[in-house]
């Protein structure tokens, strides 16, 4: 199922066929009897950066290497700039993977390592060391290449990885979840490189990952996948602000799910109601913790939907309170400014505008 | 966390048992080799006569290097025979993997004797492959050199080690991590690029070790030869064997006793460094 | 410029020309064992094509045959001493290795393992000697005696591994609640090395039963199983061996998959490699 990406001028180019890179057209997959990718069609335009996203079992990891040509699909197909890809073996295609693990040569060295796409497709002998060099410099690791990769840590591994797939100059980088195994620290700093990295040489990157984060630091724009199919694809602002489906909304970021009626262009949930232009039926909303205000803390709009909860929890983060409110049996998260210990009721409000309808 | 009375006593009955019964019994051997024989007795003086007849004799020598070309036909066929085996197993037979292993091992186990009693009632000029090749009209008489070879020798000890040289390999190509494979693919290695760049490389520990074991062996074999061979495959050590026996002259087997021992360890000593220079860990 | 033919389909083509060499060389290793028992049923004995008529003479001949059975047990009662002798040293060695340093452990490591790829004749022939030096009289004993010595590397190698899949901090809570090492090696250490014993005992049981080299030189006037085979085809092929052979293969096929069985259970892939290696 396709959804609209509804975002950037860049990606909402699309529709001409010279925009896009690659074109993914109703591929199906499955392992036995579970299916695993259910029919997805997916654009990628020419030097984005494109996030997959979803947990485990979302069929994120699957489509990546049905593009990397590591796996047939069951049907479909997979074209790149106007041509069938996916009849082509792996070796054929113009596109690179730094994998999760790295998959380094053992019995390589650095340069070795990094030269082995160019030795395998017969570069010039005399331009080999130079793209090399060229490679290793992009990612800081000049004075390793004589090392083995067993000597490395796991971030210099991670680079290694990464210059043996660009040095080839591929139309397409694939990414799979190569962050996931670094500490905290070295991950935001790689991630950081990453997308510098992307920018400055404008090679189309398709990454994977779980982390909802770092999909929103890194991407131009979010693929969302849920047990083989996408829920949603947009930037990770659209993608944020209006989430299109309950699960979208709560994968991304926290929310509150409130089920309402819509009768007559209002909505109502309990004791909360507030104008609408959603249709007559049962309708519900996504609102953000952070669209919840406390009411002495400052003025509120004139359509602001007021009420009274108990705060069950509060805990301080810093810059922020997370607040467990209790309505009615319901219960609510907020986000307020850091506002020292509150207590019993107290009076909330949040603007209908902030209520984003989403699918089930 | 082990106390030195744990650590005493764990150590010293095999360091006791290695002692008496392997230093001790080399060391007996190679004060024979330095011992000699006369009228029949053996005689304690001191000399190194028998290492000079090793080396001096030509019928000695003709018999070392026919062994020692039997070893390396032996280990060589082996290896075609046990590689590709072992990388279709390893590579394309998925889930089938497990059965076929067990079927590989199992012939491994069976009784030396009993394969090689087989290969004669095959090999005989009455035997069934004769029988097997006049039933079907391609030969009119037995052909004679199936047994009573080196052929026949070759082929027994092939058979026997077959197996001893798939294993290592196998358990080496299976070390080998699938997504090395697929980065090779990736980096637009094809399939026969990737086995000479990446597999082949990473497989020469597990190579090394199957070949050494198989080689060594069959160098030291001498019951192939009294089972399958005939007087033009005598090896090296039916003649150490006859010199313990009939020809009675311990002090010169014991040197070529010496001799033997000496080369597997030099062997073992070379292997074992080709192979950490080869396992990339 | 698109390729005719998937990956995927070349892929097969060169697994289905493996896949027959892979039957091929199955074939070499099996056929020698077909043969064998295909004719320990043949009415005419060993040899012509094809075998002419079934029959069970040869397995009544063999089970009234006495020499064999007093080999038979002769080799049971060797197999079994070597298994203890072998395991009970193999365990001592294996912990050593596993934990104590000394001077000269490497030398001592490849000592140990040295029987397993040195040519039984060394063995025998050095063992031998120490038989004479010492004024032994060649029997069953120092034929027990040689199994043990060659069979110990089995044993040690196999229950390396073993000992390497333990979890040190197991016995670091047993001493932790207030077990001796004493206690904890039969409470903690033994128990989790019992499959790995077993699968070493079946293992080394089946080698002994089968050794011939070492054996050769060490027998006096009791022979075992292989040894009184061994006589008797220096006399003369009779079918009777087929019938004994056949049934050496059967028990050592059973032996073997309850082995393997075992230690699959147990042991890992990276000390599986361990014992690969000679």
């Amino acid at each position: 199922m396709t959804l609209p990406s509804s975002s950037q001028p860049k990606a909402a180019a699309i529709a001409k066929s010279g925009d896009v890179l690659l074109e993914v057209r109703k591929i199906a997959k499955s392992f036995g009897a579970r299916e695993v990718l259910k029919h997805i069609s997916l654009e990628i335009a020419p030097g984005e950066f494109l996030t997959l996203l979803g947990e485990s079992g979302s069929g994120k990891t699957t489509l990546l290497r049905l593009i990397a040509g590591f796996e047939q699909p069951g049907s479909g197909e997979i074209w790149m700039s106007g041509e069938r890809l996916d009849t082509l073996p792996a070796y054929k295609r113009r596109v690179n993977t730094v994998f999760q693990n790295y998959a380094l040569f053992p019995h390589l060295t650095v340069e070795e390592n990094v030269s082995y796409g160019l030795q395998v497709s017969g570069a010039a002998k005399t331009e080999i060391p130079v793209r090399v060099k060229e490679a290793l410099q992009m990612v800081k690791m000049q004075e390793f290449a004589m090392s083995r990769p067993a000597k490395l840590s796991g971030g210099q591994q991670q680079r290694i990885a990464l210059a043996r797939a660009l040095v080839n100059r591929p139309k397409l980088l694939l990414l799979d979840e190569p962050l996931s195994a670094l500490d905290a620290n070295l991950r935001k700093q790689m991630q950081g490189e990453l997308k510098s990295l992307q920018r400055e040489l404008g090679i189309t990157f398709l990454f994977v990952t779980h982390d909802q984060d770092e999909a929103m630091a890194l991407s131009d724009r979010i693929a969302l996948l849920k047990d083989g199919g996408l829920e949603q694809v947009a930037s990770p602002r659209e993608i944020y602000a209006h989430p299109a489906t309950s699960y979208t909304a709560e994968f991304i970021g926290q929310t509150n799910l409130l089920r309402t009626i819509v009768e007559n262009g209002v909505a109502e949930c309990g004791s909360l109601r507030w104008s609408t232009t959603q249709p007559l039926g049962d309708v519900l909303f996504s609102l953000r913790p952070e669209a919840i205000h406390l009411s002495p803390d400052g003025p509120a709009p004139v359509d602001a939907v007021r009420f009274r909860a108990m705060v069950r929890q509060q805990i301080f983060s810093g810059s922020s309170e997370h607040l467990e409110l209790e309505l009615a049996g319901q219960l609510l998260r907020a986000r307020i400014p850091a506002h020292g210990p509150l207590s019993g009721e107290q009076e909330f409000w949040f603007s209908p505008a902030d209520a984003v309808a989403v699918r089930e | 966390m082990y106390s030195r009375a744990y650590k005493w006593i764990v150590s010293l009955p095999p360091l006791l048992w290695v002692g008496i019964f392997l230093l001790l019994p080399y060391a007996l051997m190679f004060v024979h080799s330095l011992w000699l024989v006369r009228d029949g007795m053996i005689v304690h003086e001191w000399n190194l006569q028998n290492y000079g007849k090793l080396f001096q004799n030509p019928v000695y020598l003709e018999v070392l290097f026919r062994t020692m070309r039997i070893a390396a036909g032996v280990t060589l066929l082996s290896l075609l025979l046990g590689y590709p085996l072992a990388y279709y197993m390893s590579f394309h037979a998925g889930v089938r993997k497990d059965l076929l292993y067990q079927l590989v091992i199992v012939p491994l186990w069976v009784s030396y004797l009993v394969r090689g009693y087989a290969w004669k009632t095959i090999l005989g000029s009455e035997g069934v492959l004769n029988g097997f090749l006049q039933y079907i009209h391609v030969t009119k008489e037995p052909v004679g050199f199936f047994l009573y070879s080196p052929f026949a020798v070759v082929l027994m000890l092939t058979h026997i080690y077959t197996p001893f040289v798939f294993l290592p390999l196998y358990a080496s190509l299976e070390h080998i991590p699938r997504n090395l494979v697929e980065a090779s693919h990736d980096l637009g290695a094809s399939s026969r690029a990737t086995f000479l760049r990446v597999i082949l490389p990473l497989s020469i520990p597990g190579l090394l070790a199957g070949a050494t074991f198989a080689f060594v062996l069959t160098l030291g074999d001498f019951l192939a030869p009294l089972l399958v061979g005939g007087p033009s495959s005598i090896m090296i050590a039916n003649i150490v064997q006859s010199l313990f026996g009939t020809a009675y002259d311990w002090p010169l087997g014991a040197a070529i006793s010496v001799c033997i021992l000496l080369l597997t360890i030099s062997l073992l000593f070379l292997t074992e460094r080709l192979e950490k220079r080869w396992s990339f860990r | 410029m698109v390729l005719p033919m998937s990956r995927a389909s070349q892929n097969v083509s060169r697994s289905l020309l493996l896949g027959i060499y892979a039957l091929l060389v199955f074939a070499f290793l099996y056929l020698p064992i077909v043969v064998l028992i295909l004719y320990s049923f043949n009415r005419d004995g060993v040899g012509g094509f094809p075998p002419k008529e079934l029959t069970f003479a040869w397995y009544r001949l063999l089970f009234n045959d006495a020499a064999i059975w007093d080999s038979v047990l002769n080799s049971l009662l060797v197999a079994a001493g070597a298994v203890v002798l072998s395991l009970t040293l193999g365990l001592l060695a294996a912990l050593a290795l596993d934990r104590a340093t000394f001077p000269g452990k490497s030398v001592f490591r490849r000592l140990v393992l040295l029987p397993l790829i040195l040519p039984g004749i060394i063995t025998g022939l050095s063992l031998l000697m120490f038989a004479v030096f010492a004024g032994l009289q060649l029997s069953l004993a120092t034929v027990f005696l040689g199994h043990g010595t060659a069979l110990i590397s089995v044993a040690t190698t196999e229950l390396f591994a073993g000992l390497q899949k333990i979890d040190r901090a197991q016995e670091e809570a047993s001493l932790d609640l207030g077990a001796t090492p004493w206690q904890t090696f039969w409470r903690v250490t033994l128990p989790n090395l019992k499959l790995s014993l077993i699968a070493a005992g079946l293992l080394i049981f089946t080698l002994s039963m089968d050794e011939i080299a070492v054996t050769f030189f060490l027998i006096g006037r009791d022979n075992t199983l292989p040894l009184e085979i061994w006589a008797r085809l220096r006399r003369g092929i009779t079918p009777e061996i087929n019938a004994i052979s056949t049934l050496i293969f059967a028990v050592s096929v059973i032996l073997i998959l309850i082995w393997y069985q075992i230690r699959t259970r147990t042991i890992g892939k990276e000390a599986q490699e361990l014992l690969e290696r000679p």
